[in-house]
């Protein structure tokens, strides 16, 4: 079952600018410029792209709080932008740098604040909170002011407050920023748990890509507000022709290593740098400086996710 | 009880329980409206002393006038402030955005909030000057008990037209992204208007009759000429009449101004 559906969506803004000293001039700029996607129930899926790259903006139409210039677009059954209230009840959202908790007041009373707002039954309820509680280890946290706790805590207390409803999707806006190593672990497990365990749809966007790698099955890239790849995480080496890299050190400095398939990237001293095509064996090249060169030690290095992106974010045309 | 009331007795019981937090600051009101009501109490009895039954007031009122006047600063925010703060802080952080997709509507969550926040600030700002002004200038109590709950009834009125103010106040933060300037104005105004720093009665011709009908003599001026005895009968009714026709025009311009507001954010985005 589909729970998100995008067809050629997009979003314009208008800005105006000043020009001179009175004039103003108006300029349309697409922040969402024909996106298509489908997620089905349960899935987990990464929305990533680089800053301004229209995140925000398909997060903001897929919550009804912006309509869409064009397209057609669908969340659990509902049309976002015209039917918010209800849809409100079928999704949660968790912003990374933005609260709904009560700052002033101990996270319990947030809980029941939201019990009120989604008129969840007393049972569910307290299932829900008791399963969150567990998860999340909130027990000693309930009674204290939000604006006491870490942001690792916060965000913890967020998350529950996000899925009491018992929502069909959530969506995460950078659910892990300023966190440190063990909260933002911490709350990977719990997101693996209620995709995995409860079911729930999650889409997250994050400049993390560990969250990604750990957590999504999916990962669509978009960029200046068109899709640049939607797929799994190893047809991203494929797609951003992501290359290993060779380390060698030599009995002694030399000149760059010349050998077939491989080029040097890095000299310092003895040691050297090759980068080679991902999907090419590594055999061959090894062999080639073994016999050439007095070759003393070697490793192979994996591509990181981090490159394959950052490659594919520099090749999308602009405009 | 329906679900939307019990929600909204939520957010209320939350909002008085979130000021009742705030001890230090609470205490240091407390102190500053009691010094302000001595100065302004010796003042008006110089005034009074120079003028008898200024404005028809006698003396014994007058100083009373001023013990209200302490008690209702900040119950029922003359200088805006309470949910207003909230919203400014959430327009600058951009939250504004979350509470939009939140399936609950923006008026009844921030009136249901002023409501807790007047309900604990009469109890903590309120009590303490009357009874300042009661000890130490024998301010005048209001004879018949009767007039202990319509003078409560005049300051719930009351807190809902400064409601009705101070949000359309907030909203101007949609168009104008900062209501910062909107609101140093109203505060001069309201503070003028309200009665706050004189009783109406004693403005000049026109602008006493302007004042009377403005929206901000519901503020101050007609609880405490409730609380006095001053209006009695239908004058009375007529105060509470004249409130309650305020906060429903207001209610429902904020109300007007609000789907504006959201159509604006939706549709332009922001």
């Amino acid at each position: 079952m589909a729970l998100i559906e995008l067809e050629d969506v997009a979003r314009t803004f208008t800005i105006r600018a000043k020009v001179g000293r009175l004039r103003r001039e108006r300029r349309e700029v697409r922040a969402v410029d024909g996106l298509s996607f489908t997620v089905q129930a349960g899935e987990c899926v990464g929305y990533i792209g680089p800053n301004g790259a229209g995140k925000s903006t398909t997060i903001k139409m897929l919550t009804g709080i912006l309509v869409p210039s064009a397209g057609r677009l669908r969340v659990a059954g509902v049309d976002p932008a015209r039917e918010r209230t209800r849809l409100a009840r079928r999704i949660g959202v968790v912003f990374g740098q933005r609260t709904t908790l009560w700052w002033d007041l101990p996270l319990r009373d947030s809980y029941e604040l939201a019990r009120r707002i989604y008129r969840i039954p007393d049972a569910r309820y307290r299932a829900n909170l008791d399963r969150c509680v567990e998860l999340l280890e909130l027990g000693p946290l309930l009674d204290t002011p939000v604006r006491q706790l870490s942001l690792g805590q916060r965000m913890r207390g967020d998350l529950a407050a996000a899925l009491l409803h018992d929502p069909q999707v959530l969506y995460l806006d950078e659910p892990t920023i300023g966190l440190d190593v063990v909260s933002k672990v911490r709350v990977r497990e719990f997101l693996r748990e209620i995709n995995t365990g409860a079911g729930t749809t999650v889409l997250l966007t994050t400049h993390d890509l560990t969250d990604i790698e750990q957590l999504c099955g999916r990962v669509m890239v978009i960029d200046h507000g068109r899709m640049v790849y939607d797929g799994g995480l190893d047809g991203l080496h494929a797609t951003g022709q992501s290359e290993r890299t060779l380390v060698v050190d030599l009995a002694g400095p030399s000149a760059p290593i010349e050998v077939p398939g491989a080029r040097v990237v890095k000299v310092d001293g003895a040691r050297q740098w090759l980068a080679f095509p991902a999907e090419d064996s590594a055999a061959p090249i090894v062999a080639a400086v073994a016999a050439g060169y007095p070759l003393l030690d070697l490793s192979v290095r994996e591509p990181a996710i981090e490159d394959v992106i950052a490659r594919m974010y520099a090749k999308v045309p602009i405009g | 009880m329906g679900s939307a009331a019990r929600l909204y007795l939520a957010i209320a019981r939350g909002s008085f329980r979130r000021y009742s937090t705030y001890r230090a600051a609470t205490l240091a009101g407390v102190f500053t409206n009691t010094v302000f009501g001595f100065i302004l109490a010796y003042t008006f009895l110089a005034l009074w002393r120079a003028r008898p039954g200024l404005g028809g007031y006698d003396t014994s009122q007058a100083v009373t006038y001023i013990w209200i006047s302490q008690s209702l600063l900040v119950t029922v925010a003359v200088w805006g402030g309470g949910f207003q703060d909230d919203v400014q802080e959430r327009f600058r952080t951009g939250d504004i955005a979350v509470d939009l997709y939140r399936p609950v509507d923006f008026l009844g969550w921030w009136l249901a909030a002023d409501l807790g926040r007047a309900a604990f600030q009469l109890l903590a700002r309120s009590v303490a000057p009357i009874t300042a002004g009661v000890l130490a200038f024998h301010a005048r109590l209001p004879h018949s008990a009767l007039t202990w709950p319509v003078f409560l009834l005049s300051v719930l009125l009351a807190v809902l037209v400064s409601f009705g103010l101070r949000y359309l106040v907030s909203l101007s933060g949609f168009w104008l992204h900062d209501s910062d300037g909107v609101r140093a104005v109203m505060l001069v105004v309201a503070m003028f208007l309200s009665g706050m720093l004189l009783p109406l009665g004693l403005f000049p011709d026109g602008l006493r009759q302007a004042a009377q009908v403005l929206p901000w003599a519901a503020l101050v001026q007609v609880p405490a000429d409730i609380f006095l005895e001053r209006s009695t009968g239908s004058q009375v009714l007529g105060g509470l009449g004249f409130q309650l026709a305020w906060a429903v025009v207001l209610l429902a311009l904020g109300r007007a101004a609000q789907l504006l507001a959201t159509r604006k954010v939706v549709v332009q985005g922001g």
